[in-house]
């Protein structure tokens, strides 16, 4: 892992390269994370697999989460690794939910550019944000459901998503479940 | 009766010459082969769990192939975020059915790095002991279930007579088959018992003479040869922009082994090599998993000659439960022990990403703690997920029965991939 003072010197590096790229830069437990603009993340991927002295070249995992209460609420973590000097580097977009009434968009699900040009290992792993979390990845060239069936509604991974279970029908209480064949 | 031969040459060079040795003769061209889309799977024991490939196919050709998969899918990572922390472990248990240690190694030592707390060494040697014996039980069923698809049945039975007796000395040291949750935060869940040792190296031998016995079965087979040699082959730079890791990526000729790259546990102090391939064909995959295995002997060996005496769990009262002797005379302890059953223990925010080498590849962990007591986020990079997406570029332009091969020796575990 870059240490403290290393990852500064890339959030330096970085904003440098790209004005206001790189919004915060923590290290945690040995783990360090770049926090960085959504709309700069293909120029920051870029840039940390291409730089001489940086060579992030393996796209370890791609996974999002939900912070929700947090604002903003959806982040997407991509999980890169230097193979020679294994170290890993967590570089981490924030997206914000336009479906909130704070929000100025229009669109119903918050939208992020697709590394998929980048690291094509990231295929299976956007579209799997894509359906647990209803990210759009844009210029993914198969963005469908992985998991769920294609007739699924809502992105199952949320944390306002309810666990809860859909009715079975069975013999014994079809009865208490009239016109369940409609 | 026209003797041409035909090998290696197109049907039009065949059909001129014929006509010239014998004019008078027509002979009759299959029209130009048209593409057919056949569905394989979901249901189909070659496909290794419910895989469902759609594949184009021009004659017996694969021209394109797209992995259709989720029929297993069972969410067990939203599960995960409604359990508390030491309630999770059985859970990714049954992610990736066949490495169930690795799971647990990977959700436990991303725990651990969360909450600070030291493994004792004995611990660490027992967790060793126990992923590198699953690794033995993960490749035997991936050998046996391989051959058969192959078409050698004996080797099959061989393999699961094997890997039976790794489950018996599972069923001895923990309890269970599969699905043991031995492994804690802090430590693992009980010491081994008297007789576990000498059972271990018994088994030991067994496998190392049932591996030669495999070899003398498989590696100079024709059938076996002709139908792994120069199959499925991709260059080490796709694979890794694919992100394929593990036996496979190996094969290509890349030593990528986390065990050696990270060190995590007691690795860095076992002394094992890691085998690698030439070309990265079917043949290349079976080599170096076999390899595999005679390293994952050499350091259960290493394990049992070197198992230091001590606490099997960290003595951390806030994290670990208090010895059941000591619940009916401490108060303290029974307070303790009520507080983790009822409420488990609380992992301050943070976020943690861990990462190990389970049979199939980089199994990574990545886990996201808010303070309560339960994960915000538990998501597993399960490496036949991301293995997966090879798959086209391995069948492309190859048989339909030698894609067959190819995913076999991709070892897919479906259960890990839909999670």
């Amino acid at each position: 892992m870059p240490d403290g003072p290393g990852l500064e010197l890339i959030m330096a590096e970085l904003n440098r390269v790209r004005p206001e790229a790189v919004v915060d830069a923590t290290y945690d437990r040995e783990q360090a994370a770049l926090v960085v603009d959504p709309d700069a993340i293909l120029e920051v991927l870029a840039w940390l697999r291409d730089t001489p002295g940086q060579e992030y070249t393996f796209l370890s995992s791609l996974h999002a989460a939900d912070y929700l209460p947090a604002e903003p609420r959806f982040a997407v973590h991509y999980e890169l690794l230097n193979r020679d000097r294994y170290e890993r580097l967590r570089v981490k977009a924030l997206l914000a939910d336009p479906a909130s009434p704070s929000s100025s968009t229009t669109s119903p699900l918050p939208e992020i550019d697709s590394c998929i040009e980048l690291f094509p290992t990231a295929d299976f792993q956007e579209r799997e944000a894509y359906d647990f979390f209803g990210i759009v990845f844009r210029g993914h060239p198969d963005l469908r459901r992985m998991f769920m069936p294609e007739d699924y509604g809502g992105h199952p991974q949320r944390r306002d998503f309810p666990i809860g279970g859909e009715p079975v029908i069975f013999t014994r209480d079809e009865v208490e479940n009239p016109g369940w064949w409609q | 009766m026209v003797a041409v031969s035909y090998e290696g040459r197109t049907a039009g060079e065949v059909v001129a010459e014929i006509e010239g040795v014998a004019p008078g003769i027509t002979v009759e061209l299959e029209p130009e082969q048209e593409m057919m889309t056949v569905n394989m799977g979901p249901h189909h024991p070659a496909t290794h769990g419910v895989l469902r490939l759609l594949v184009d196919l021009e004659g017996e050709v694969v021209k394109d192939l797209k992995p259709i998969v989720g029929y297993v899918h069972t969410g067990i990572e939203k599960s995960c975020e409604s359990m508390a922390y030491w309630k999770v472990i059985p859970f990714v248990e049954r992610m990736d059915y066949l490495s169930y240690f690795f799971n647990m190694q990977a959700y436990c030592g991303a725990v651990e790095t969360l909450t600070g707390l030291e493994v004792p060494r004995r611990a660490q040697y027992l967790r060793v002991l126990h992923m590198e014996l699953n690794r033995l039980h993960s490749h035997l069923v991936w050998l046996g279930t391989t051959a058969l698809d192959i078409g050698a049945m004996s080797v099959y039975f061989y393999c699961f007579r094997d890997r039976d007796r790794v489950l018996d000395l599972f069923e001895m040291s923990t309890g269970q088959r599969m699905h043991t949750r031995y492994f804690q935060v802090g430590g693992v869940a009980e010491d081994i018992p008297a007789g576990w040792e000498a059972k271990a190296r018994e088994l030991i031998d067994v496998i190392r003479k049932g591996l030669s016995q495999y070899e003398a079965l498989l590696d100079r087979n024709e059938i076996f040869l002709i139908r792994t040699k120069g199959i499925g082959i991709v260059e080490r730079e796709r694979l890794l922009e694919l992100g394929v890791t593990g036996p496979l990526l190996r094969a290509a000729g890349e030593p990528w082994d986390l065990r050696k790259e990270a060190g995590y546990l007691v690795y860095d102090e076992l002394d094992f090599d890691v085998p690698v391939g030439t070309v990265g064909d079917g043949y290349d995959r079976y080599r170096v998993r076999l390899a595999e295995m005679k390293e994952s002997l050499k350091i259960i060996e290493q394990c049992l000659d070197g198992l230091p005496e001590g606490p099997w769990i960290a003595d951390d009262r806030k994290y670990v439960l208090p010895p059941r002797s000591e619940l009916s005379t401490s108060m303290e302890s029974l307070i303790h022990h009520f507080k983790l059953v009822t409420e488990g223990f609380r992992v301050a925010p943070g976020e943690v990403y861990n990462a190990i080498e389970s049979p199939r590849g980089e199994l990574g962990c990545f886990v996201v703690a808010d303070g309560s007591a339960k994960p915000v986020r538990v998501h597993f990079r399960d490496p036949s997920f991301v293995n997966l997406q090879a798959l086209r570029d391995m069948a492309i332009g190859e048989y339909v029965a030698d894609l067959i091969q190819t995913l076999a020796m991709l070892d897919p575990i479906l259960g890990g991939i839909d999670r």
